[in-house]
């Protein structure tokens, strides 16, 4: 008998080896079972494995679907031109769907130039889906990240208001993924699902994958806030009573810029951010996501809203 | 760059519902310290917002809101471990039997079912099944938590009893290994922590037996498989032929059958990523040319001697899924099977397994969750294996036409374990 998926335990294939081939093979077949994927792409780290994956799965040609990125309108200026930089490397056709355009069109109301724009890409991203009649959209999300998130199928099914139900998923077994829906749902798939944190930077570092100059090491003022450090820019002003300090942090995530905080690091290579991840003992969102804070259950709130 | 290998063992929680298998995953990974500060502060928090006490170790991975607050498992939850020896991939299966379906997705990926028995409940109906259907999916290597020894004063006599009636049954189910370790998961007693409480016990801790464990290793006697999933285009015209290998490693220059069509060909070159190989280990998402030039595509299978059959007639052991039972007029239904999928049709059923005695008994129908021997005609010819001999040949799934929702898993050929009455 056959061990599955990822039988990491055959001799040859390495841990990182079976990730990446399960990743091919997810990528494959939801190219081969669905009209209208799209990729979903924030300019993160997991999204950048993510589309480095997707190169893989499909060379010599290239990307048989477009890249979606939604756009908070509080980036960090190198991620906009990672972005850039990365799609064209891939020759990947770029879709930008803008958070500002919902407000403008009157899908979301305006938070003010300030608050973190995180829960309202939900409304700009399946806007966007319709729009381009996606029936599947990759993302970068992992079971590592969050206690919601470890629940969800590989292939999850969104009904036609783009919500996810946990309580009533597709059964998925073996690598039988079955991507079928009917006009108007949609499923989100996700190839990393099996990644850890360290796994996507081990994978980093062996394929020389492009990333943000923002998650490494660097000097940056920052400003103390709900117990992370957030950068101050364009859309962190710093509060009354908060101190502006000059620090050597980086980026364990990249987000909204409003809400998602630096690390204290001297990670300025590869190598030792490896190193710092396999001894973190604080995880990658607890560390750096302010909306998760709140309460209990805000990613399954969020993604039972249609989130990432 | 020092990227440690590690091999990895992935395990499935089975049992029945409030057994204790949330708990004990919840005590496996705090004791080994592989829950993140700020996750095991939040479960904190929430314990104590819910009332459970200082810390419920099932909210480790019963994160979603109903199951905190049913105490429940509703899905399955992923989790991933690494101990000095090993990576372990977790999947946190439900018990309650409305949740089956959940349970048959945790475990068809795994190499070894982690079963959680309350001593003082004995082996449940619910805990037959769950060893059944882990049985039919191919997991053959068990440890079993007798659990909650604390309910019982660690009597040696009630652990002795859970252990004989489990060994009996898993015995009867094929297992090639069991392991069976007195534990309390609420309390931390042989989970990773060596209990005082059972100083007759000189076997191994949860966690050495998972270490320990060598279920990773498969025999395998079945050729090679690479199912298509997508054509490549090369440059200069060539095509290659994109796959996950299964069943064995595959060679540049061995002979192959491309399937069903039949066609004899050899394998002209192997490549992954773009590189050249010589050879695609089992698990490579490979791409391969053939020295014949043909129009193969997605759903065709190359394959090794010996090779898989092609036929249009299956006979299998479905577990039944959807909200309507399974019957000769039911829904228009479809069958993935590898990367082909084909119009299927129930031609006759044959008979529902009965957990507790192992018979197969006539049945008209099979209710949600019920586990039966059939047989399938499909539109289109299938490349199949025994699902004994191929885990990735010998698997389908069925699908409804009309929602394009999962109704069923699906595997080729019939348990050994049972037996017809008719
Ligand atoms: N006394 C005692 N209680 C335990 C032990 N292990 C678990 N429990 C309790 O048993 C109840 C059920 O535990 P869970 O871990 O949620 O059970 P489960 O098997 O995961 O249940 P489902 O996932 O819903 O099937 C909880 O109240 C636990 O605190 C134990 O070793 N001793
Ligand atoms: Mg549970």
């Amino acid at each position: 008998m056959t061990a599955l998926a990822p039988p990491s335990t055959t001799p040859g294939l390495d841990h990182l080896d079976a990730l990446e081939s399960h990743a091919l093979f997810i990528l494959r077949e939801v190219v081969a079972e669905c009209e209208r994927p799209v990729l979903l792409f924030s300019g993160g780290k997991d999204s950048a494995v993510l589309l480095h994956l997707a190169a893989k799965a499909f060379a010599p040609q290239g990307l048989p679907f477009p890249v979606l990125h939604v756009d908070t309108g509080h980036n960090f200026p190198e991620v906009l031109a990672f972005r850039d930089r990365a799609a064209a490397r891939v020759g990947a056709r770029l879709i930008v769907a803008r958070v500002q355009d919902s407000i403008d069109r009157g899908r979301v109301p305006d938070p003010g130039d300030l608050a973190s724009r995180n829960r309202l890409q939900s409304v700009t991203l399946l806007d966007a889906i319709a729009e381009h009649g996606v029936d599947a959209a990759f993302g970068g999300a992992r079971r590592d990240e969050d206690k919601a998130r470890a629940k969800e199928r590989v292939l999850s099914f969104r009904d036609e208001f783009g919500q996810w139900d946990p309580r009533r998923q597709r059964p998925e077994l073996w690598r039988l993924y079955q991507g079928r829906v009917n006009p108007g749902e949609h499923v989100r798939a996700f190839p990393l699902s099996d990644w850890t944190e360290l796994d996507v930077w081990q994978y980093v570092a062996r394929e020389g994958v492009d990333l943000p100059s923002i998650y490494f090491a660097h000097e940056r003022p920052v400003v103390a806030r709900d117990g992370m450090w957030l950068a101050v820019g364009e859309f962190v002003r710093p509060r009354d009573g908060e101190r502006v300090e000059e620090r050597t942090v980086r980026f364990r995530t990249v987000g909204d810029a409003t809400g998602t905080g630096a690390v204290l690091s001297n990670a300025h290579t590869i190598e030792e951010v490896v190193a710092e991840v396999a001894a973190a003992t604080v995880s990658e969102r607890g560390a750096t996501r302010g909306d998760d804070r709140f309460s209990e259950t805000s990613m399954e709130d969020r993604k039972r809203e249609g989130y990432f | 760059m020092p990227v440690a290998t590690k091999d990895v063992l992935r395990l499935a929680t089975v049992g029945s519902v409030d057994d204790g298998k949330s708990t004990l995953i919840g005590r496996l990974l705090v004791d080994t310290r592989l829950v993140a500060d700020d996750h095991l502060d939040a479960v904190a928090a929430a314990s104590e917002r819910r009332g459970v006490g200082d810390l419920d170790l099932s909210f480790v991975t019963d994160g979603l809101r109903a199951e905190r607050e049913q105490g429940i498992t509703i899905d399955v939850a992923y989790r991933y471990a690494t101990t000095p020896t090993r990576k372990l991939v977790i999947a946190d299966c439900p018990g309650h039997v409305q949740y089956t379906r959940n349970m048959a997705t945790g475990s068809s990926t795994a190499d070894l079912a982690l079963v959680a028995v309350d001593v003082a409940a004995g082996l449940k109906e619910q805990t037959r099944r769950h060893l059944v259907i882990a049985a039919l999916l191919g997991v053959r290597a068990l440890i079993v938590a007798v659990n909650k020894m604390d309910t019982v004063e660690w009597s040696r006599a009630a652990y002795e009893r859970v252990v004989d009636d489990v060994g009996a049954l898993a015995r009867v189910l094929g297992a090639t290994s069991v392991v069976a370790v007195p534990v309390s998961a609420l309390h931390g007693d042989n989970v990773v922590e060596r209990s005082t409480r059972a100083p007759w016990y000189a076997g191994p801790t949860v966690l050495e037996a998972l270490e320990a464990s060598d279920a990773g290793a498969w025999e395998r006697s079945c050729g090679s498989r690479l199912p298509i999933q997508w054509v490549l285009r090369q440059g200069g015209g060539g095509r290659s032929y994109a796959g996950l290998v299964s069943g064995e490693a595959l060679r540049v220059g061995d002979a192959v059958t491309l399937l069903p069509a039949g066609i004899e060909t050899s394998i002209r070159a192997i490549r992954y990523g773009g590189r050249a190989l010589d050879e695609a280990a089992v698990g490579l998402a490979a791409d391969v040319e053939l020295d014949h030039e043909t129009d193969a595509g997605r759903g065709d299978l190359i394959a090794t001697s010996p090779l898989p059959r092609v036929t249009r007639e299956l006979e299998a052991t479905v577990c039944w899924f959807g909200d309507d039972p399974l019957d000769l007029r039911g829904r228009r239904l479809r069958l993935k099977h590898t990367s082909r999928t084909t119009p299927v049709r129930v031609r006759a059923l044959e008979g529902r397994i009965d957990v507790g005695s192992l018979e197969v008994t006539d049945a008209d129908a099979l209710a949600t969750n019920e586990i039966g021997l059939v047989r399938l005609a499909t539109a289109e010819p299938l490349v199949v294996d025994d699902y004994r001999e191929d885990r990735v040949t010998g698997s389908f799934v069925l699908v409804d036409e009309a929602t394009h929702a999962t109704v069923a898993a699906g595997m080729v050929g019939r348990p050994p374990f049972v037996t017809v009455r008719r």
